[in-house]
């Protein structure tokens, strides 16, 4: 177990030089003068040529992917071109906004789309289970940007009940302001006792959440129906239905506790996924999360902030990837990682 | 006797391929999503004749009738610059489809010759080009396509390369992992024996016999490739205006739409529609031809 960690580890790090290598080397192709960009408009000539060997833009490129490796050991990602701040805070500071909106998405996949797929598998091939079915693919298709749209004219346009810009209240955050201790807005009003902030916070987390989950409920009924289909047909729950266990008992406790592993591997998946998805659903909701922040550095230019985020991204992806696969094993003891 | 005879000979020469079919067409579900695809095919094919206005479907702009609601004459409306909406969707499908074919090309051509060398050599060569493969499809493909797209420049042409960065990788695995069995079939050795060049081998005696899955695994794809493309595009990394690509039109109703909600509506329902289709059809080909296969983690 221990070596087999230790194995995914070293490979986790070879994914990401290689990561970091593809991205450095694409962001360099590109005819932009990093030096000319972090002084801002009409630079004059001796003032780019100062930054470019302050910055080391002057070295030949393997040495500045050396410089850029040996900063990112030091957990130092450089600093953005145009607010000339560290990276690592950027990220840092936008990070809370967009996990809240994951999280929260994750759970409403796995609360919809479990039962979706377990009632699918015992009505199947009846008109419930093609119902089910068309619903989860019609999630999978949807594009997130689309149906994020389409629920801001619904509930806001038509309906006028749910907000659908940032994530409180303007006027409720001047009156009641949310003190940051998580970053996480409705983990923090709800300590401080702040019911106002609260409910605002709730509010505005509503349809980004939703246009953010369809995708992963649909993947994850798919999942728990098709695993679930085969669990039904093993001996030991014709044993369970012969000894007179409940049928609900059956499908819910027996059945789905032994369907529920691939189910989870789909989550973990669907979580690390969110990532990029939270990209699109943070512009329509003008959600000040990680997508806003790496949007606006992709129309800027700004290589530093595109780099980092790639970078932490795809270490979070691989790093779920492997927690999903760990927690598994330690669940199922069929399963040997070697 | 004389209609058994028959009836046999039929059986005997396309059996197969009527069972494959068969089993896909019996889901309607299937069905229906087959047809929307030769639909949308026709539409492609024929815009010029279909769109009521091909001219604004190319682009022009017609600013006397800017923002009309959908009524009798533009029955999806028109966007800020006048342009009917259907028009541009309808121009719209030859984009995507074209885009998504480019993509599905060059990822054949990147994967398949690399899946048969894999395959087909083994030791040193296979572990290099599968681990590089491992490597690539350990990144989350959609974030790896923008990083792409956003350090080379938007444009059509870099979209296409970003998308496909990320999904040669399957097209390998799935060409080596029949190459490995084909491998040991007598064919190969009797080709060998009597001094076919390796090349040739593989391409003449090995490739042909991996097509069908490679044809069938693309065009489950190409839902999932205009998905994507049509993402890049509502970030502003794909198409670039004034070609009416379905999601940059979503991104441009986006300033309008809370009053004028057609253009974003309409254009996103195209891409909805067309990518449902193709995971309908792909779900029942799948179930068809192998119950076992899971569903197949879909790259976002």
């Amino acid at each position: 177990m221990v070596r087999y960690v230790i194995r995914r580890l070293m490979w986790l790090v070879l994914v990401l030089l290689g990561l970091c290598a593809i991205t450095f080397i694409l962001s360099r192709i590109v005819p932009s003068d990093p030096a000319a960009c972090y002084l801002g408009p009409r630079p004059r000539p001796e003032q780019v040529e100062k930054v470019r060997v302050q910055l080391g833009f002057d070295k030949p490129l393997y040495i500045q992917f050396a410089y850029y490796l040996r900063d990112l050991s030091h957990g130092d990602l450089g600093e953005s071109l145009r607010t000339h701040r560290p990276v690592l805070q950027g990220i840092w500071e936008h990070l809370p906004a967009s996990l809240e909106l994951m999280i929260i998405g994750i759970f409403i996949a796995l609360l919809v789309g479990i039962p979706l797929g377990v009632i699918s598998a015992k009505k199947e091939n009846t008109a419930v289970d093609h119902l089910s079915r068309l619903f989860s693919v019609a999630n999978v298709s949807m594009p997130a940007f689309w149906l994020a749209m389409i629920f801001q004219i619904v509930f806001f346009r038509w309906l006028g009940i749910l907000p659908i810009m940032g994530r409180i209240d303007t006027v409720v955050s001047l009156v009641s302001p949310v003190k940051e201790i998580t970053g996480f807005y409705t983990l923090d009003t709800l300590i401080t006792g702040n019911w106002a902030a609260f409910k605002s916070a709730l509010s505005h987390l509503v349809l980004p959440s939703l246009s953010l989950a369809a995708y992963s409920t649909g993947l994850i009924a798919r999942m728990t129906r098709s695993t679930m289909l085969e669990v039904l047909r093993e001996d030991y729950i014709t044993t369970a239905r012969a000894i007179g266990v409940s049928e609900r008992e059956i499908l819910f406790v027996q059945a789905l506790r032994n369907a529920l592993g691939p189910t989870l591997t789909t989550a973990g998946l669907c979580f690390a996924f969110m990532l990029t998805g939270t990209f699109f659903v943070e512009i329509i909701f003008s959600w000040p999360g990680l997508g806003t922040y790496t949007t606006n550095a992709i129309f800027l230019n700004d290589y530093p902030v595109i780099m980092g985020v790639t970078i932490l991204m795809a270490m979070f992806y691989v790093a779920v990837n492997l927690l999903v696969d760990l927690l598994l094993a330690v669940a199922d003891p069929r399963i040997r990682l070697g | 006797m004389e209609i058994k005879k028959n009836r046999k000979v039929r059986l005997n020469r396309g059996r197969e391929y009527w069972r494959g079919m068969n089993l896909v067409l019996k889901n309607p579900l299937t069905t229906f999503g087959l047809g929307v695809i030769i639909l949308l095919i026709a539409t492609a094919l024929l815009a010029p004749y279909l769109a009521p206005y091909p001219d604004q479907g190319r682009g022009l702009s017609n600013l006397k009738e800017r923002l009309v609601s959908p009524c009798f004459r533009h029955p999806f409306g028109t966007d800020n610059l006048g342009r009917d909406i259907l028009s541009r969707i309808i121009f719209g499908a030859r984009i995507s489809l074209k885009a998504a074919i480019a993509v599905v090309l060059i990822v054949i051509a990147i994967g398949v010759p690399l899946g048969l060398i894999a395959g087909y050599f083994g030791g040193k060569i296979d572990e290099i080009i599968m681990r590089f493969a491992d490597m690539i499809l350990a990144f989350p493909s959609l974030l790896l396509a923008i990083a792409i797209v956003a350090s080379m420049g938007p444009n059509l042409l870099n979209a296409l390369i970003a998308v496909s960065i990320p999904w040669w990788p399957w097209y390998t695995r799935l060409v080596r992992s029949q190459v490995v069995s084909l491998k040991e079939m007598q064919f190969v050795e009797s080709a060998r024996a009597i001094g076919v060049s390796n090349l040739r081998i593989m391409f003449r005696h090995i490739l042909p016999n991996c097509l069908s899955p490679i044809i069938v695994q693309a065009t489950l794809d190409m839902g999932y490739i205009i998905l994507f493309l049509s993402s890049l595009g509502f970030l502003g990394l794909g198409t670039q205006p004034p070609a009416a690509d379905w999601g940059v039109m979503v991104s441009d109703g986006r300033e309008f739409f809370l009053e004028q909600w057609w253009i974003s509506t309409f254009s996103g329902a195209a891409i909805f529609v067309t990518v449902f289709a193709f995971n309908l059809l792909g779900d029942g080909a799948r179930e068809a031809l192998d119950p076992k296969i899971r569903w197949r983690f879909q790259r976002t």
